[in-house]
This record gives C-alpha cells, structure tokens and sequence, in this order.
C-alpha cells in the first residue's frame, strides 16, 4: 500500500447524503474476482444512462473535475453493503481522500486498509468545499502528519484521526504482516480458552 | 461486588488477545462465515503472500449470492459461475468446510449459521457481508467486515477493533396482532434515522424483545445495520437455548447444560450501564411501509407519503425529493394507494420457517393479483424442506405465487431474479436502495404478512384488516 502523507488534489462534489455502497458500486460490477479495475464503473447509474452515456446533469461528469483526487459529500456516506469493492472503485477512479459529514462504520474501515485517507468536517466546512468546488477548478492540501486541511484562499481547518489508522496510512502498512508479529499471543489465547 | 456489564462489554472482555495503548484491541475471533462474492480477492491475497487459512474448523463457507432459484445447478451468467467455482476452488485449497449449491446444507449465509447451531451465544462472528449482525440474535457479538479483513481473519484469525460504545435500544410494552418483528424494526429505524446507530453496538432489551420467536429476534437484529450500527444483540434466555438444543454444531448433553450455564452469565447484569439509551412503545407501532430509498424512509400503512415542502432544511428537501421522484410517488399520496407488480418473499431478514408460515396464512385461499408477480424464495435448503413437508408451498402456489429454491435472489438481484425498471416490489428484504433489486427497480420494505396482503389486493393494505376480509 502506498503511504499517504501530504496529499493536494482537485476537489470533486457530490451533495447528496446517505450515499449507500450499492450507488458506489453497483452489484453487477461485484462479480470479478480481482481486485483492480473497478473505477470505471463508479457511481454507475448515477453517471450512466441505460444507453451508457454520461449522464450530463450529474455534477460529477462535468470536465472540471477531470483528474479529481478529493471527494467530497453529505452525511452517512458509504452505508450499506459491506463491499470492499466500494472504496476499490473510489480509489481506481483516482481518489484519495474523503471528506464528509460522517461515514458508515465499516466503509471507513474499509478505506483505511486501502490506503484511502476518510476526513470528518463539519457540515459547514462541507458546504463551504462544496460550494467552492461548485463554482472554479478548486484543490485542497491535506496534511495527514498534522492533521490539516488548506487551501490557498485561507481556508484552514484541523481533524481528528485515530492513532492507529493513521500510523497505517502514514506507512502504507500491510495490517496483517503487522499482525503476524503478535502470533504468540494469539497462540497462548487460543491455549488458554481451550 | 463487580460493577454490572452489559452483554457486549462481557463478550468483548472474552475475547481481547492483546491491548496496548494507541491502538485498537486485537480481537479474537470464533467463527468466519465466507460466500463467494466478498471472498474471492482475500485468498487470492493469501495466495501471494504465501499465507495460510489459520484455523480452518473456525471457518465455513456458502454460496448464496449468486445461486440461481429456478435449478441449482445451472448457472447463466459465465461470470457468476466464475466466483461460484473460485470459492469451491479457494475452499478446496485451503481446507475450508463449503457447503456448495447442491449441498442439504445450503442456504443465506445468515440463515444457516442458526439452523446448523454454528451461531451461539457468546461468540464473535464475522462475515464478509453487512447483515451479519443477524447473529445477534443469540447473544453473539457478530458484525460485516470488509474483504481486507476477511484476508486477516483467514490469516490470523483475528482483527484490530476499537472497543464500540454501547447502546440500550429498550422497546416497552407488546406489540398489537398483526404487527411484526419487521415493522419494529423499521419502526425504530424511521423513529431514529439510518446512522443513529453508527460507531455503536446495540442491544435490544425490553418485554416486547424477550417475548419474541429466535426467528422473530433475527429479523430484528438483522436490520442493526441499516440503523447504521455494525452489530445488534440480544441478551440469551430460554428461547435461545430451547432454540439451539440439538443442533448439530451445539454441544449435547451434559457439555450443553454447561454451555447453558455459560450463556446464562452472559446476560446483561441489572444496572448494566450503556453509552447511549432510546426507547419505543411496542404497542405503539402498527405495520410498516417503506416509501423511499433507505430503510428510514418509512410510514405505518395507514399513513401518507410526505411532502418536501414541509421540511426546512434545504438538503432534506431535496433528499425527499429526490427520492420521491426515483420512487415514482406523489407527495401526500396515501401509501395504501399505491400499487404494486412485484412481489418478494424472501431475503436473510424475512425467510424462515415461520415467516413463510405467515405469509401462507394470508394467502390460504386467496389468489394473487393477476398483475402481481410474486415469488417465495425460501432461506436455506432445510426451509424450504421443511416447508413443502407442512404443505405451505401448495398454498403459495395455488394461490399464484412461484416456489423456489434457497439463495439470495431477488433481494439483491445478483442473479437472474430481478425487479425490471420502474417495477415496483413489495419486498421482505432489507434494503430499499435506488436500483437495489435490478436497475430502475423501485422497492418497498415490509413484513412476510404485509407482502402476502399486497401480492392478492395489487397495492398496500392494512393487514390486519385484510384477515378480517375488510379489503377484498
Ligand atoms: S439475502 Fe440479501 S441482505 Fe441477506 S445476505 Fe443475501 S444479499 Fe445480503
């Protein structure tokens, strides 16, 4: 995994809340059983018409957003199914950051492991993002070592992370090499239930 | 004297490895429950880095996802079949027990962990799948994770979880005939909203959860998800262990009553404390209808669909909107007024023995709408057994409805099972998603009963007027 420290990208929006993981990645697309190649189908119906076209009314598809690295939305993002193939298809697509309102549990967890930095704003740091990125080409700075978020109009805002998912994601860490240091443990719990 | 704990805090203590400061407990794990769909990349990772499946008696798959319901063994889709024979493959390289498609054992995932006793309380459960929670029912701190981590279970048997603060969702009184399991809850979800659950595990305590059937509790507990919380539970009593008594995977004789002892203890102590508490009257809820895109979007039957304008925030406004454009309805429109062409009966919420049961009672000699196509999708191999063997899949068929075999079908429409767009389904499954059973479908979540009333009137009504032949 790649380790993930300052990052600045262009800013896409979605001002929607609740986005489920069906939306995220629709469950036609879940049927591959590899790992890669999922961005294509990104918010597929949402981007798509039935004939495949880009759907021209979807904020997403406009060319300003072209080559967006950070996406930005509502409340609750990422609810539903437990897919990893959601934030597979997010992170192929070429994003590398969220912010949001809030997140679903394991959609968050799910982000960490593949290196996809979720960020928590307020609802009016979202709207303000959203606006902004509405209205020009906007990029944001995230500094994941400080905890941080800038742009260069003066917009300046910290927030939290957890110890442990940002140690992964400073290291791109492999979770489960870490985790096969602690085999001894393991073993002697497993003895001891026994 | 100990202080008093709460049923997850117990299970949680049980089952810690290893703690440190600045990080996550390391967690053990005691059952793996895998399907094809979110299984397939974590061999595959297993594979290049030369790893094993660490315990594979703690592990067990199905597939469920992608089976057909017309003939188990054939499967169309060249791609469907492609994940169907990687997780045989997968299963038989790592030396994990399957049950495959025409397997006795075969069924939901969710389903057949109960019914072969390999769900019990005190257990940690995962699967790579949301609804996993459904395993709660029993006392079992279960909970979905992602395919990363399903590869570190299979590797290392356990994962790396923050201690979840808990929550009383305490349900006061009984509730009235006709009103179910199902429209509980999605009652507490549209009370509550879908994320009023999120970074907690719940527990559902109160009169009207403990005289609940272990199926009537599954339903429940299955749907913590869609409240945003990762797993649901409920404390073990003489339902549970008369429920798991002479599984296969439960202990026998002298071994169970000591189980049972075990299990006793793990109930909630009086005065356990939680981080949170919501309430709800039982008798208060009357059955539920959903009318739009998630699980919260929900009414009581006798109630109307509402209207954007009458909501403040700009942003909600358009949520309602929105959905009640995808979903094709009218503000204010009495939902027992819409109508509907599809039914399901089915899913790992609504599909066992006695939800089928009761949808058969419904329907006893009445016929579907001759516009209505309705199907039963029973939840395992051993359900639809036990059905045909009472005579319930003679009623649903001649009344109208198809009889399948076991899997997932139309709930999620991996299959050939699948809602056309703009159909609308009244559907016993869980989620209520844009597109969720086929693209363009439009679903409404409610109970076996409601579903079996809306398959013969052709639109929503009232069950419990229904079976005093009010409606026809
Ligand atoms: S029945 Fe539906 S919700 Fe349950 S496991 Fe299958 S697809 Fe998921």
């Amino acid at each position: 995994m790649e380790p993930l420290r300052i990052h600045t990208g262009i800013v896409c929006p979605l001002n929607r809340s609740n986005v489920d993981t069906d939306q995220i990645i629709p469950k036609q697309f879940l049927k591959r059983i590899e790992r890669s190649g999922f961005g294509q189908f990104l918010f597929y119906h949402w981007r798509f018409d039935d004939e495949g076209n880009l759907r021209k009314d979807f904020s997403m598809n406009h060319p300003k957003y072209q080559g967006a690295s950070i996406l930005v939305a509502g409340e609750n993002f990422g609810c539903g199914s437990s897919r990893e193939h959601a934030p597979w298809a997010i992170q192929d697509f070429g994003f590398k950051v969220v912010i949001a309102q809030s997140y679903a549990d394991i959609f968050k967890n799910n982000c960490v492991k593949n290196g996809i930095l979720t960020i928590v704003a307020s609802e009016e740091q979202v709207q303000s993002i959203m606006r902004k990125a509405e209205n020009e080409e906007y990029s944001l700075t995230v500094n994941l070592e400080d905890q941080m978020v800038t742009d260069n109009q003066g917009l300046k805002f910290t927030f939290d992370i957890a110890p442990y998912p940002k140690e992964m994601l400073l290291n791109g860490w492999d979770e489960i090499g870490v985790t096969l240091n602690y085999e001894d443990k393991i073993s002697q719990y497993e003895l001891a239930r026994k | 004297m100990q202080k008093p704990k709460n049923i997850i805090q117990k299970v949680w203590q049980q089952h810690v490895v290893h703690q440190e400061a600045g990080k996550p407990d390391l967690l053990y794990i005691d059952l793996h429950l895998v399907h094809e769909v979110t299984s397939p990349q974590a061999f595959e990772g297993l594979r290049m880095n030369g790893r094993k499946v660490r315990r594979p008696d703690l592990t067990y798959a199905t597939m469920d996802h992608n089976v057909s319901t017309r003939d188990r063994n054939v499967i169309k889709d060249p791609v469907s079949k492609k994940q169907i024979d990687t997780l045989k493959e997968n299963c038989q390289e790592f030396g994990v027990e399957l049950s495959d498609r025409q397997h006795p054992d075969n069924g939901i995932v969710h389903v057949i962990g109960p019914e072969l006793g390999l769900t019990q309380p005190g257990k940690t459960i995962v699967c790579g799948d949301s609804h996993t929670s459904t395993h709660g029912a029993f006392g079992a701190l279960a909970f979905g994770i992602g395919t990363s981590e399903v590869e570190h279970v299979l590797a290392t048997q356990t994962l790396w979880q923050a201690p979840p603060k808990t929550m009383n969702v305490k349900v006061n009184g009984r509730l009235g005939t006709g009103v179910t399991a199902k429209d509980l809850i999605l009652a507490i979800i549209g009370k509550f909203g879908v994320q009023f659950g999120t970074g907690y595990v719940m527990e559902y305590t109160g009169e009207a959860i403990r005289s609940l059937s272990m199926e009537e509790r599954m339903t429940v507990c299955n749907m913590s998800i869609e409240a945003g919380a990762r797993a649901g539970l409920i404390s073990p009593d003489e339902t549970t262990f008369e429920y798991l008594k002479g599984r296969r995977h439960v202990p026998k004789g002298e071994a169970y009553e000591e189980a049972v002892a075990k299990w006793q203890a793990l109930a909630s102590d009086e005065g356990a404390q939680y981080d949170a508490v919501v309430e709800i009257e039982a008798s208060e809820v009357e059955p539920q209808v959903t009318w739009g895109t998630n699980p919260g979007m929900c009414i009581p039957i006798t109630a109307s669909v509402p209207n954007p304008e009458n909501e403040e925030k700009a942003n909600k406004k358009d949520e309602i909107s929105r959905a009640l454009q995808y979903m094709g309805l009218e503000a204010g429109q009495a939902i027992s007024s819409v109508e509907i062409d599809h039914v399901f009966i089915g899913s790992c919420t609504n599909s066992r023995l006695s939800d089928l049961r009761k949808a058969a009672d419904v329907v006893r000699g009445h016929k579907v709408n001759p516009k209505v196509k309705a199907i039963v999708v029973p939840g395992s191999f051993s359900v639809k057994l036990a059905a045909e063997k009472e005579g319930i899949d003679q009623i649903f068929k001649e009344a109208g409805f198809e009889w399948r075999e076991a899997g997932c079908s139309m709930c999620l429409a991996m299959n050939d099972d699948i809602v056309p767009p703009g159909g609308r389904c009244a559907s016993t499954s869980n989620r209520n998603f844009e597109g969720r059973q086929g693209n363009g479908s439009r679903t409404h979540l409610v109970s076996p009963e409601m579903a079996a009333a809306a398959a013969v009137a052709g639109h929503f009504v009232d069950v419990r007027k229904f079976t005093a032949q009010e409606v026809l």
